[in-house]
């Protein structure tokens, strides 16, 4: 039996249908993806699947308990990262940990061990007795994965797991996420609306738009539907002739440039150009899951747009 | 032994107090406006007020115990504010997501802010002696008593107030129509005997005025006040009891 199992759930608000009618399921010990741009409901899944808001419709189930009708024992079932920072700043990093295990209602003898291992794992052991206030964001993260990993959930939700964080620091929490992955057989689900996180870390995504889900798949296969590799052309460009080439599966022009899709791009890149017209500017790459996005939805994910309003939220809150 | 269920309620419940009781005493600011406020207020009202009846000091007595109930009034009515923002933060978040019940959430909540309240308005209970206050053990111990009951039923009012609200930004609006009124139709800063009828039924709906009336009957002596203490009591375990009801049902329907 798959461990997260939906089908048709809904989450309407007075005039806005925030998740409409999606349905997947999940496999046990599998790291899946919830990528869509800012807005697309993926925030409000992850809240309906952890109990924290109710369903309008539709149904859901994690590790076999349903999340309207049993929601302590789905709760015993997860752990989670949230979005926003949710740990206690005045606290230092040691409490927030004891205060996790205490409402989990771990053992006594068992708690300092426990904190001790999911600070190992993230690195934290040495800033245990700060304050939280003291930590950079990226610490503060993952001080938050180590605390949502304490009581060993089945299912561990990370909700846009390095959303404003450096590059660098981006880097380290996906080795953290991998490495979880591999060690345990704990199931991950992970929201994001950066291609690059969902196909370095997600056996299977779910692209979701409009709160509907518009692909589904490997990121190799969602990738490989598209038919091919992709060309750039920016100049004065022939489109309706190249359209005649057989090797040419799809052209469109996005923001005056010319989007084509060539199968075997390598080899047939000089016929190509040669038919094209005034040429300026090439541009040849295998694609990638933005193209997958924009072929799905006619529109590319836009992420400084979330990331400034991020910023502003962080800036009202304090 | 106790059971396992009992051991998970006593584990939150110590959980949520303790962190409530740490984010107080970290915050030092919190801690002396908490006892500033109350005891400034007081100088001026005692002696602004006090001065038109050319006793100040009888007036500082009488008023004594309703600065104890403002301090309570205050503080209970933060906690309810302090869960607004533990929304804003996302703290909120972390603790509805544990297996705990909303009622161990609720009550682990009130016994953390009434910590700080009891914290502040024992201080000046006790500072009290150097205003010219005359306790016995016992009236010391019962004043104890009543504000403590009191508090518990004043924060849990904070703490629902505070789960309906959705941003820190409406509790200005709070402050004005719930904590001043509150106060200041307690009879704290004024005798309750030669009242219009309409301002009598107000101050009689006031749960305060029962607090600051048994607080002067215990301090003062039993002819500063209006009602028996023993009806005194009686309502504020009643408002007690209805607060744990729609305490309760109030955490049940938090929604984020």
């Amino acid at each position: 039996m798959d461990i997260i199992q939906i089908k048709n759930l809904t989450k309407q608000y007075d005039k806005l249908t925030a998740v409409d009618g999606i349905s997947f399921d999940v496999k046990e010990g599998e790291i899946f993806g919830l990528l869509g741009p800012n807005g697309a409901g993926k925030t409000t899944t992850l809240m309906m699947l952890s109990t924290l808001l109710k369903p309008t419709s539709g149904f859901a189930s994690v590790n076999g308990h349903d999340v309207v009708k049993q929601q302590g024992l789905v709760r015993n079932s997860i752990g989670m990262v949230f979005q926003d920072p949710s740990s206690d700043t005045l606290l230092s990093g040691y409490e927030n940990l004891k205060l996790h295990a205490l409402m989990y209602n771990l053992p006594l003898k068992e708690i300092n061990s426990r904190i001790d291992k999911v600070l190992d794992l993230v690195d934290l052991q040495k800033r245990k007795h700060d304050v939280v206030k003291k930590y950079s964001g990226g610490m503060r993260r993952r001080l938050e994965i180590a605390r949502g990993l304490l009581h060993s959930p089945k299912v561990f939700f990370l909700d846009e797991p390095t959303l404003g964080l450096d590059p660098q620091t981006r880097d380290h929490i996906w080795e953290y996420i991998q490495n979880l992955a591999k060690q345990t057989k704990m199931t991950i689900i992970v929201t994001t609306h950066y291609m690059e996180e969902a196909e370095k870390l997600c056996n299977r995504i779910a692209i979701i738009d409009h709160g509907k889900i518009a692909a589904l798949d490997s990121p190799a296969n969602l990738k490989r539907a598209l038919g091919g590799d992709k060309v750039i052309l920016k100049g004065r460009i022939d489109t309706e002739t190249l359209k005649k080439f057989p090797f040419v599966k799809k052209a469109e022009v996005i923001e005056g440039a010319v989007h084509l899709s060539v199968e075997q791009a390598g080899k047939n890149l000089q016929e190509l150009l040669c038919s094209a017209g005034d040429v300026e500017n090439v541009e040849v790459h295998s694609p990638d899951l933005n193209d997958v996005f924009l072929n799905l939805t006619g529109r590319a994910m836009r992420e400084e747009g979330e990331a400034s309003s991020y910023i502003q939220d962080i800036t009202r809150a304090t | 032994m106790i059971g396992e269920r009992t051991a998970k309620v006593i584990k939150g419940l110590y959980a949520l107090w303790y962190r409530e009781f740490r984010v107080f005493t970290r915050e030092k600011s919190r801690v002396f406006s908490s006892v500033a406020l109350p005891l400034f207020w007081y100088f001026i009202f005692g002696n602004g007020v006090g001065s038109m009846k050319g006793n100040a000091v009888d007036y500082q007595h009488f008023i004594f115990p309703g600065f104890l109930a403002m301090t309570i009034i205050f503080t209970g009515l933060f906690a309810g504010a302090y869960i607004v923002w533990d929304k804003k933060i996302d703290f909120l978040k972390e603790v509805l997501i544990t297996p705990l019940s909303r009622t161990t959430v609720f009550f682990g909540k009130a016994m953390g802010s009434m910590t700080d309240a009891l914290i502040q308005s024992y201080f000046l209970l006790a500072i009290g002696i150097f205003l010219g206050m005359k306790y016995s053990v016992s009236s010391f111990l019962l004043s104890m008593a009543i504000l403590f009951i009191f508090a518990y039923g004043l924060i849990s009012l904070g703490l629902i107030i505070g789960s309906f609200m959705e941003s820190p930004e409406g509790y200005g609006l709070i402050s004005s129509f719930v904590i001043y009124p509150l106060f200041l139709l307690s009879g704290a800063v004024y005798p309750l005997d030669n009242l219009p009828v309409w301002m009598q039924v107000l101050t009689r709906i006031d749960p305060a005025t029962y607090a600051v009336d048994a607080l002067r009957f215990v301090i003062l002596g039993a002819k500063y006040a209006n009602m028996p203490i023993l009806l005194d009591i009686a309502v504020l375990l009643f408002f007690d009891v209805l607060m744990a009801f729609v305490g309760t049902w109030a955490f049940k329907r938090l929604r984020l």
